[in-house]
């Protein structure tokens, strides 16, 4: 018995120690780094993100600038992209027709031992390579996460704390504001957007971040309405604080959890619409690709060609679970009130002892 | 209560009519209503095109389009409704077109949302119940993938995977053995862990979970059961005695043995009324039966609580009144399911049983017999459905989990354990009625964003509803339908909110609306 507890002791500060460490005076960001890394599947999905994100830009390389339009080649007469082709190690492009390889096209993809072959995902009627377009696919489909997860969080953010910290008309007002978005279907703003503009993931992007803030928005303003009460809101404003710097200062870091979560959420959802409204064709449209407009263009194809269909579908689901399993092991880390508990009892541990009882007889 | 509902609705009317000004505008600018019409070589097409200019006031800037049309859409506060025509649907008015597919969506959505909030909310409170365990565990990562699955690619898998296989699996549905230790042994590990308990109890569950599954497949396998698939009077006693053990735990218990003996008699009750049921059917044609067959169920059990009940009449009655009421639907399915052959006789052969298009089969709506529209409507149901489901199954799941932890940690529930309450009393009546309250506002904002249409679940069924309308508005530049969808979902999503505010205060006492 004497001989157990010290093992007792650090089984124990394994499990609940995280809060008693708060006590030695770390900062906010080293508990949730910590809690953080504690949280196995956030960090998995990290890692097979990152490798998602590395595998797409360096595969076939990217396309800075230009308006990425198809134009032909006046030297070779080939297809190019317009603006500057960094090149990756994949030597296929997205946009070129290639001889069918296997017949049909199915894909020459050996699991193991691993082979990719010459077109790994298969090719289409006209002989594109699947790999590298669903490789452009997710490109363009994590640009538009980014760009709708940083725009919408900081309008959101922007507006919940106005709202919430000077109250009155303008709260009233920047409130209904965001009611009038919320009743705004996307759709329709979709549709505008692939008629008038041809529909490139940028301004995609740019209008889903300008229409996504709403729920941000409400979240911080409820932060804020609770927090400009509180007693160092009172003594930040009695040393002579201005607005400014209480609401970035002093409430803003206060609502950092809050923001983080809701931002990761906002960015798998932001995948999920991204890809539905290029599915019904209002969203991104050719000759730009997302994974969405992917499927939607080889939607007819399923019965005779799906791996069209599985490669960017398997590949949006990936990348929507990483993010929200993110979002999860964020949450954990900022909310302390979602402690894990020590597990006591149960099945395997009674199994445990049974077996331990038997080796002992 | 009246000025937080006045005040609300004053600055609803203000929000839809800005949303509604925008929503205008940027349908306008987003295409040309006439561009089919100016590419065509028709001699008379000149007519068409002026035609359709004058009755759109095509020649009139959107800007101020948009008051003629307000103009129409006010008459609706005072009954008389003129949203102008909608020239993509043959120029029908365009509440006519509305009125018909929200009566398709709501056919659709109905049994998708009360069956998700029932399975939702029961997985996720039996695993908030079993917090970290296996269960748990697996349930919290099906859900999460379940949360990031693409609505269209589920429904275009279940229409061209799932569909095919199982029409073709259904024309000669034989389970092998193989097929059936895989699913018995994933249903026993279900069963053993939302059971849960020691090592013990562990083993049973499981061993009883597996030999259950086994002998209900093997059942399924030798009457063909999933071909001609009936209940009889054996299957309605079995399913009434199921609904009445649910019942049972989820408000009196088993530990009563008045309640016990009449909510499970119930059961013969309903095979005594089997009989009588056929008569009530075969002379009451349509609805009426089956809301008669409900109420007179639900009334023997009533009667039969207060009578027999003694000192807990008033619970062993309603208990035994909500068994009887899903007693008669059971009968309603067992009669429904007396028209199967029949139902398969009519249907196309190369449509399969489970049908992947549109709501009705004509050659079935031709015979006017309800119970076989029924049987139709439900087979086309079941795809979509099933799509709906996957998604919105995670979400009530993650919900009521959360919802049910946070409660069973607060301190009312240590008190009523500590005062010695079994565990069935704790959980049913102090943490799941208070943990259903947020979930009791989720509902009605859920369901008012369903009414504006599984968009992509209708486009890929080919349903007919709002969303399909939606779309249809969208691509053919038909500013009057959109604007008419647009008005009933925004003025849905607003009514949707007000309900769950008024709900929550009502539920609440802590809340006041203000």
């Amino acid at each position: 018995m004497a001989k157990k507890r010290p093992v007792d002791e650090t089984q124990l500060n394994r499990e609940i120690t995280i809060e008693q460490r708060e006590t030695e005076g770390l900062s906010l960001g080293t508990i949730v780094r910590r809690r953080f890394f504690r949280h196995k599947a956030a960090v998995i999905s990290m890692i097979v993100l990152g490798a998602i994100t590395l595998l797409a830009f360096t595969s076939v390389g990217t396309v800075v600038g230009g308006s990425g339009n198809l134009v032909t080649d006046p030297n070779t007469g080939k297809l190019a992209v317009d603006g500057f082709r960094i090149p990756g190690w994949w030597q296929l492009n997205w946009y070129e027709n290639y001889d069918i390889y296997n017949p049909g096209g199915t894909p020459t993809l050996n699991v193991w031992p691993f082979d990719p072959g010459q077109h790994p995902f298969g090719q289409d009627t006209l002989g594109k390579d699947i790999f590298a377009r669903v490789m452009r696919g997710i490109q363009q489909s994590l640009i538009v996460v980014f760009i709708v997860g940083l725009l919408s969080t900081v309008i959101g953010t922007i507006v919940g704390a106005l709202a919430g910290y000077f109250r009155g008309w303008l709260d009233t007002l920047l409130m209904r504001a965001t009611d009038v978005v919320i009743i705004l279907p996307i759709l329709v703003v979709g549709a505008v957007l692939s008629r008038s503009f041809g529909g490139d993931a940028v301004s995609l992007a740019l209008l889903l971040g300008a229409l996504a803030w709403t729920g941000l928005a409400r979240l911080v303003r409820a932060e804020f309405l609770a927090l400009r009460e509180r007693e160092f809101v009172d003594a930040a404003r009695v040393a002579g604080a201005k607005n400014s710097r209480i609401i970035f200062k002093h409430i803003l870091p206060n609502t950092i959890g809050v923001i983080v979560v809701n931002a990761t959420l906002l960015m798998a959802a932001a995948i999920l619409i991204e890809t539905s409204l290029s599915f019904l064709g209002f969203g991104i449209v050719a000759p730009d690709i997302s994974l969405g407009q992917i499927i939607s263009e080889y939607n007819e194809a399923f019965r005779t060609r799906p791996w069209l269909f599985w490669y960017p579908g398997l590949f949006i689901v990936i990348i929507a679970l990483c993010i929200n399993f993110i979002g999860d092991g964020l949450r954990d880390a900022f909310d302390p009130r979602q402690r894990r508990l020590p597990k006591s009892g149960g099945a395997i541990a009674e199994l445990k002892q049974l077996i331990a009882k038997r080796r002992g007889n | 209560m009246l000025s937080f509902i006045v005040r609300r609705a004053a600055a609803t009317l203000m929000v839809l009519l800005v949303a509604s000004f925008i929503v205008y505008q940027l349908t306008a600018i987003s295409g040309d209503p006439l561009m089919e019409l100016r590419g065509s070589r028709d001699p008379d097409i000149q007519f068409r095109i002026q035609y359709l200019t004058e009755i759109l006031q095509l020649d009139v800037p959107p800007f101020i389009r948009y008051f003629y049309w307000l103009g129409g859409a006010a008459g609706c506060l005072i009954g008389q409704c003129d949203l102008g025509i909608s020239v993509s649907r043959g120029e029908i008015p365009v509440t006519e077109a509305l009125s018909g597919a929200i009566a398709s969506t709501v056919q659709l959505i109905t049994l998708a949302t009360i069956l998700s909030i029932i399975i939702g909310v029961a997985i996720g409170m039996t695993t908030a119940l079993r917090q970290y365990s296996g269960y748990d565990y697996t349930v919290t990562f099906f859900a999460f993938i379940f949360y990031s699955l693409p609505i269209f690619w589920v429904a275009v898998l279940l229409k061209e995977f799932g569909a095919i296989q199982f029409n073709r699996f259904l024309e000669e549905p034989y389970i092998p053995p193989g097929a059936m230790t895989v699913i018995a042994l994933v249903l026993a590990v279900a069963v053993s862990g939302i059971v849960g308990g020691g090592l013990k109890t562990r083993v049973q569950s499981f061993i009883g979970g597996a030999v259950l599954s086994v002998v209900v497949m093997i059942f399924l396998n030798l009457t063909q059961w999933l071909k001609y698939p009936a209940l009889g009077v054996p299957g309605i006693i079995l399913m009434t005695l199921l609904v009445a053990s649910v019942v049972l735990v989820l408000s009196i218990g088993f530990n009563q043995r008045r309640g016990l003996i009449i909510v499970l008699g119930m059961a013969l009750v309903a095979a005594a009324m089997w009989l009588p049921g056929q008569y009530l059917f075969f002379y009451i044609q349509g609805p009426l039966g089956i809301l008669l067959i409900v109420a007179i169920m639900a009334a023997i059990g009533v009667l039969l609580g207060i009578v027999f009940g003694g000192d807990g009449r008033k619970e062993i009655s309603r208990a035994a009144g909500i068994t009887g009421a899903f007693a008669g639907l059971i009968m309603a399915i067992d009669e429904a399911l007396q028209y199967w052959s029949e139902y398969l006789s009519l249907i196309p052969l190369n449509n399969g049983y489970i049908s992947t298009i549109g709501a009705v089969t004509p050659a079935i709506k031709r015979q006017e017999n309800m119970w076989l529209s029924l049987i139709d409507s439900y087979a086309h149901l079941i795809l979509p459905t099933a799509a709906l489901l996957i998604i919105s199954v995670a979400g009530y799941t993650r919900y009521s989990r959360a919802s049910l932890l946070e409660v069973m940690n607060q301190d009312y529930v240590r008190t009523a354990r500590a005062k010695g309450l079994n565990e069935r009393t704790v959980v049913v009546r102090h943490a799941m009625r208070n943990a259903l309250l947020p979930i009791a506002t989720i509902v009605p904002v859920d369901i008012t964003a369903l009414i504006g249409g599984a968009v992509i679940t209708e486009q890929v069924f080919a349903w007919a509803g709002m969303g399909a309308l939606f779309i249809r508005g969208l691509n053919a530049v038909d500013v009057n339908l959109v604007m008419g969808y647009v008005m009933i979902v925004g003025l849905m999503a607003v009514i949707g909110n007000v309900i769950a505010d008024l709900l929550y205060s009502a539920l609440d006492p802590r809340i006041r609306v203000s």
